[in-house]
């Protein structure tokens, strides 16, 4: 039955990409992808990957959509029509479709538990992550602790994502989306009522379960990135109903600009604390006399600064868009 | 028949790869080049959330009292998580640039804007 609806569902995928290709409305197409990220969420959730799902659903039908729509706003949505058929792209991409798909007939099946995947270093982790670190959820635990380096370069890769945004929507002081507050009377959705009375229930709940995510993750599917988007998609639901103002008065692009920071700087700080207490970098045994209680810590920091920068970066980023479309 | 239907992700997984790249090739529009990217970014996501998946496991979460509990491989998953978000921030960094783009030539049409240039 579950192998049935993923098929279906996989079908689905296949369906909308090929729509979003012949869109040439491109709001059409935002919308199509936003769609195409719920379907990609259903089939992470059926492959066993809850914290991917969760994620998925957060930042792929939430917050990309949001920004696409809003780069949008702030050039076309049309796309010019296509003059001339791309006959060598057409037959480069079939025959590489083709042969990918011949290829994929040495593949081991779904699910098959012999595959080389499952071999290597999966059961180690799976089978010493009780001992060592002691908390339920794998994913938390290799994504805080057992490759913390990885998490740091992702985590850093945001940051610079995020500056970069801010650089770049932001030319010269006047026009800096940093000290620019936008007209509170003219924006959002205040004049309607359905969507605004609506929306106000919702957004207190999606922080709630963002927090929740945050400080659950390593009881349950969660964590710092997962909890950070959740919590900027129930902003920007509130930015988008209520006005950019009305949530700049409740997180400030200062405050932001700080969370961004200081996230990012928990992480390295507390790698540096366990070489100051005679371990290595990111090593969490060290931080506290008992090893798992020190690991508990480790993770729970910086899983608190991963769910700070990618909120800050998130938030910031929508209102730096938002900002331009304001006074462009 | 169920040799065959296992291997239905990972087909997919291509015609999903090679849909975002031809979107990207053939269309002008820089959004839409954009958009391609992602949808071609998914299908790598699609495909190593494929690879994770063990028949009668389960999300690895691990079960207090369950020891025969088969679970899925966590790593693959790890790596998808992070990537997701980082596919976020760098596609906002991209929509940025071209928001700056269409400022300055006020188009985003690729061809429009190198007869510009030119």
């Amino acid at each position: 039955m579950v192998t049935f609806f993923g098929l279906f569902v996989l079908t689905l995928l296949v369906i909308t990409a090929i729509g979003i290709l012949r869109a040439e409305n491109l709001f059409a197409a935002v919308m199509l992808t936003g769609l195409f990220s719920l379907l990609m969420a259903s089939i992470f959730f059926i492959l066993d990957a809850a914290d991917v799902a969760l994620t998925e659903a957060a930042v792929g039908a939430g917050v990309a959509t949001v920004l696409m729509l809003s780069a949008l706003a702030l050039t076309s949505d049309r796309e010019q029509q296509q003059r001339r058929r791309h006959w060598i792209p057409i037959v480069v991409v079939s025959v590489t479709t083709l042969l990918i798909i011949y290829a994929t007939f040495d593949n081991p099946r779904l699910g098959d538990p012999g595959a080389p995947v499952h071999q290597h270093v999966a059961p180690w982790y799976l089978s010493e992550t009780p001992r060592l670190i002691d908390i339920p959820n794998v994913v938390t635990a290799i994504l805080a602790s057992f490759r913390g380096y990885d998490t740091l370069g992702e985590l850093f890769v945001i940051f610079t994502a995020g500056i970069g945004v801010l650089f770049m929507l932001s030319t010269d002081t006047e026009r800096s989306p940093l000290t620019l507050l936008p007209n509170p009377d003219t924006e959002g959705l205040r004049h309607h009522q359905v969507p605004r009375i609506i929306g106000r229930l919702l957004v207190p709940f999606i922080v709630l379960f963002g927090l929740y995510v945050q400080f659950h993750g390593e009881y349950g599917p969660g964590g710092g990135f997962q909890a950070g988007a959740l919590i900027s998609a129930g902003f920007i639901l509130f930015a988008l109903i209520e006005g950019e103002a009305a949530a700049l008065k409740v997180l400030s692009f200062r405050v932001l600009a700080g969370m961004i920071t200081t996230g990012a700087f928990l992480y390295v700080a507390v790698g540096l604390a366990g070489i100051a207490r005679g371990g290595n970098f990111l090593d969490y045994s060290v931080l506290l006399d008992d090893p798992i209680a020190g690991q508990h810590l480790g993770i729970i920091l910086i899983e608190l600064g991963v769910g700070l920068t990618v909120t800050g970066v998130l938030l910031s980023v929508f209102h730096a868009f938002a900002a331009r479309r304001q006074h462009s | 028949m169920m040799q065959i239907l296992g291997l239905y992700n990972y087909w997919v997984f291509a015609i999903l790869l090679m849909t975002g790249i031809y979107i990207v090739i053939s269309r002008t529009n820089l959004i839409k080049k954009l958009i391609g990217m992602s949808i071609f970014q998914s299908a790598v996501f699609l495909l190593y959330i494929t690879l994770d998946k063990v028949e009668g496991g389960t999300a690895p979460i691990l079960q207090a009292g369950a020891p025969e509990q088969l679970y899925s491989n966590p790593l693959p998953q790890v790596l998808i998580l992070t990537a997701i978000v980082v596919g976020i921030a760098t596609l906002s960094l991209g929509l940025a640039i071209v928001v700056r783009i269409s400022e300055a030539y006020g188009t985003i049409e690729e061809d429009q804007i190198r007869e510009m240039d030119s």
